[in-house]
């Protein structure tokens, strides 16, 4: 409602929500800083929304607490939160036409000079000329973006958007998210965008946290978060990668030393999260190359044996699935620039990857969330 | 060939018109016979075209008195079996507690119970509670059974309504009450007029309840019955044409409304240039 000093960050913190015995959000801390644009990205149930009607104050947590800048919102009205909400089912008021929904926020505030707001909202998610249809009148994408403009024309210091472009098609997506991203840079106002779809996560958002089981895995620059993933869970949901069942053996200069089914590798050791016991060794599969020899393996390049066992064309690259010797099924995309001739399935390769682009996860036998995984790398799953 | 094509073609359509003409055939017997002279007292027989019966409704004072005793207690028995069943429906959907799912059960008891039953029943509830009988009472039986009607008409509009848009109106700054006035009661404001209408219909209509009740109160139906003895006065065809007339204009006025609205809608889309609300 009212702007207030530019320290307006929004902290969740030790954030709790139960519902009878099943936790659905466990004890969430996390800082959006003010203007930015930040997206919660997880499976469908692992808390997404839960977290945002908290933030809204449609749900009361449990436990933890909500903060504005300095201000504790925790008990706050939702009507008395400077924060709206684009719901994940638009929720648009189907006996409004157009123009009084975009203009209900500011009625309710008892501004009585609405139509020039209004307009200009309306040309911002350019629907000009749609203030008198019914909300049923207007198709999936119109209806987002009244959404939209509803919640946009409050000037909130926190807009909240659950899965908006969720039930469009992806033609229509990709356009809403470059238009999303644009709207944002205008207006300045902090985004926290909630989706599943992990591509839509990185090309919008500043900050990426990847949610799992209403718990935060990691947190970051999307490029950070791919490039260094802390989990397992983060390492699969954010593209797809390589792990190989490790373990580690102390570090050798600035290196971590570290040996899979009987063979050594090392890892630079600003890339390993762990040092000594049970680790996975990731690769991601764009950076893990094929050569047919030992021989041609780069220098500085670490390599495994394999078999090529599927090849599948697809258009900008052909991704191949490799055998190891002991029986792991490793991934890797290759560009079709026209150097290299396809590998046939059957073609006896040598996978390696420069260690610079590796990385080190540690291993915990007791956690379910990686057990499915362990010594399995992923197999053929397109990203 | 042809014939039977054409025949395939539209036979649902005859089917449709003849249960239409099924449907309507009392309606336009009371309407034609509402501009009858009849020769004697016990004829039902079309005899002499007239507008004496519209001109003067209340020629047969009795009768009249038991319309306008009729409409008070149908508005009184509408109105307050309204205000309660919404209050109820809204009870029974959007608040938890115990016995609700009885209760749930138990509003259909009136609607289930033969009016008879209900009708001897309530008249020994009055008289052992030593109520005389007369107009309170038949409104009090009336509200009875309208109540439930109106919860479950309230209810089902309620149930099928999306609670995310009140959580929304609340997220735009709407506070409980601007919720429930701009949003909830809009939304399920058409169930509370068919409930209302409904009810008022039922109150109007009833007889058997009513003649267990009433004392020495006459009502339109009873009146119909007593007079029915002794020969109709037209007048009440007048009547009877009249309510029919005054429901199909509200019907007709509420569609109407509608399509202008949505006619209105798509011909500013027609134009997207126009910008602005006239
Ligand atoms: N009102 C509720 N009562 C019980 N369980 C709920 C309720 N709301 C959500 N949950 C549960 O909490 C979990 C997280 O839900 P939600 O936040 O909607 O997930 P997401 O938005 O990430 O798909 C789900 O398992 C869901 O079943
Ligand atoms: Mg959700």
């Amino acid at each position: 409602m009212t702007r207030e000093s530019p320290a307006d960050d929004l902290r969740l913190a030790d954030l709790t929500k139960r519902f009878g015995v099943f936790t659905a959000v466990d004890d969430l801390s996390l800082t959006v800083p003010q203007g930015s644009f930040f997206a919660l990205l997880g499976a469908s149930g692992c808390g997404k929304t839960t977290t945002l009607r908290m933030i809204a104050g449609l749900e009361q947590p449990t436990g933890g607490q909500v903060l504005l800048g300095d201000r504790d919102i925790t008990g706050l009205r939702p009507h008395k939160r400077p924060v709206n909400t684009v719901f994940q089912s638009y929720a648009l008021f189907p006996h409004l036409d157009i123009h009084e929904n975009v203009a209900f926020g500011l009625r309710r505030r008892g501004i009585r000079k609405v139509g020039d707001q209004v307009e200009r909202m309306l040309a911002l998610v350019q629907l000009q000329g749609y203030g008198r249809r019914r909300p049923a009148q207007l198709s999936g994408g119109q209806q987002q973006r009244v959404a939209l403009a509803r919640a946009l024309i409050n000037h909130p210091q926190v807009l909240l958007l659950d899965e908006p472009l969720g039930a469009l098609d992806l033609k229509l997506r990709r356009q809403m998210q470059v238009e999303l991203k644009r709207i944002q840079a205008e207006v300045g106002i902090t985004f926290v965008h909630v989706t599943h779809d992990q591509e839509e996560a990185m090309t919008m958002a500043d900050t990426v946290a990847v949610m799992n089981a209403g718990r935060i895995e990691q947190l970051g620059a999307p490029a950070e978060i791919y490039e260094y993933p802390a989990t397992a869970f983060v390492a699969n949901f954010l593209g797809q990668s390589n792990l190989l069942t490790a373990e580690a053996g102390g570090r050798a200069g600035d290196d971590v030393r570290v040996t899979a089914h009987g063979t050594r590798f090392s890892v630079p050791a600003g890339r390993a999260r762990l040092v000594d016991g049970p680790a996975l060794l990731g690769v991601r599969p764009e950076k893990l190359h094929l050569a047919d020899g030992v021989d041609r393996v780069p220098a500085g390049h670490q390599h495994v044996g394999g078999v090529v066992t599927d090849a599948s064309y697809v258009g900008v690259s052909t991704q191949y699935l490799v055998r190891t010797a002991w029986g792991a099924e490793l991934s890797a995309f290759a560009a079709n620039s026209g150097v290299a001739a396809p590998l046939a399935p059957g073609t006896a390769v040598t996978a390696h990857w420069d260690p610079r682009h590796a990385f080190l996860l540690p291993r915990a036998g007791a956690d379910e969330r990686t057990e499915g995984r362990l010594g399995q790398p992923p197999v053929g799953a397109l990203p | 060939m042809e014939l039977r094509r054409w025949l395939a073609d539209r036979w649902v359509m005859g089917v449709a018109l003849l249960v239409l003409g099924y449907l309507t055939l009392p309606i336009v017997v009371v309407a034609g016979l509402s501009f009858n002279r009849p020769s004697s007292r016990l004829s039902y027989d079309f005899d002499e075209f007239t507008l004496d019966n519209w001109a003067h409704p209340c020629a047969t004072a009795d009768m009249c008195d038991a319309v306008v005793r009729s409409m008070e207690i149908g508005l009184i028995a509408t109105v307050v079996s309204t205000v309660l069943g919404t209050l109820m429906a809204f009870a029974l959907v959007r608040h938890g507690f115990r016995g609700r799912t009885a209760m749930n059960g138990l509003i259909f008891l009136p609607m289930a119970t033969p009016e008879l039953v209900m009708g001897t029943s309530l008249l020994a509830l009055f008289v052992a509670a030593g109520v005389p009988q007369g107009f309170w009472t038949i409104v009090i039986a009336h509200v009875m059974f309208c109540v439930s009607f109106v919860v479950v008409t309230v209810k089902a509009r309620l149930a099928g309504m999306d609670r995310r848009l009140e959580e929304a109106a609340m997220d735009l700054y709407a506070s409980e009450w601007q919720t429930f006035r701009r949003i909830t009661l809009p939304l399920v404001l058409p169930g509370i007029v068919a409930a209302a209408l409904l009810a008022f219909s039922l109150s109007f209509d009833d007889f058997i309840i009513t003649n267990f009740n009433a004392g020495t109160t006459v009502t339109f139906p009873m009146y119909v019955w007593g007079a029915a003895q002794r020969g109709i006065p037209p007048q009440v065809n007048v009547i009877g044409t009249a309510m029919f007339g005054i429901a199909l204009l509200l019907v007709g006025a509420s569609s109407l409304r509608g399509r202008r609205a949505r006619r209105a809608a798509l011909a500013v889309v027609a134009t997207p240039a126009s910008t602005g609300r006239p």
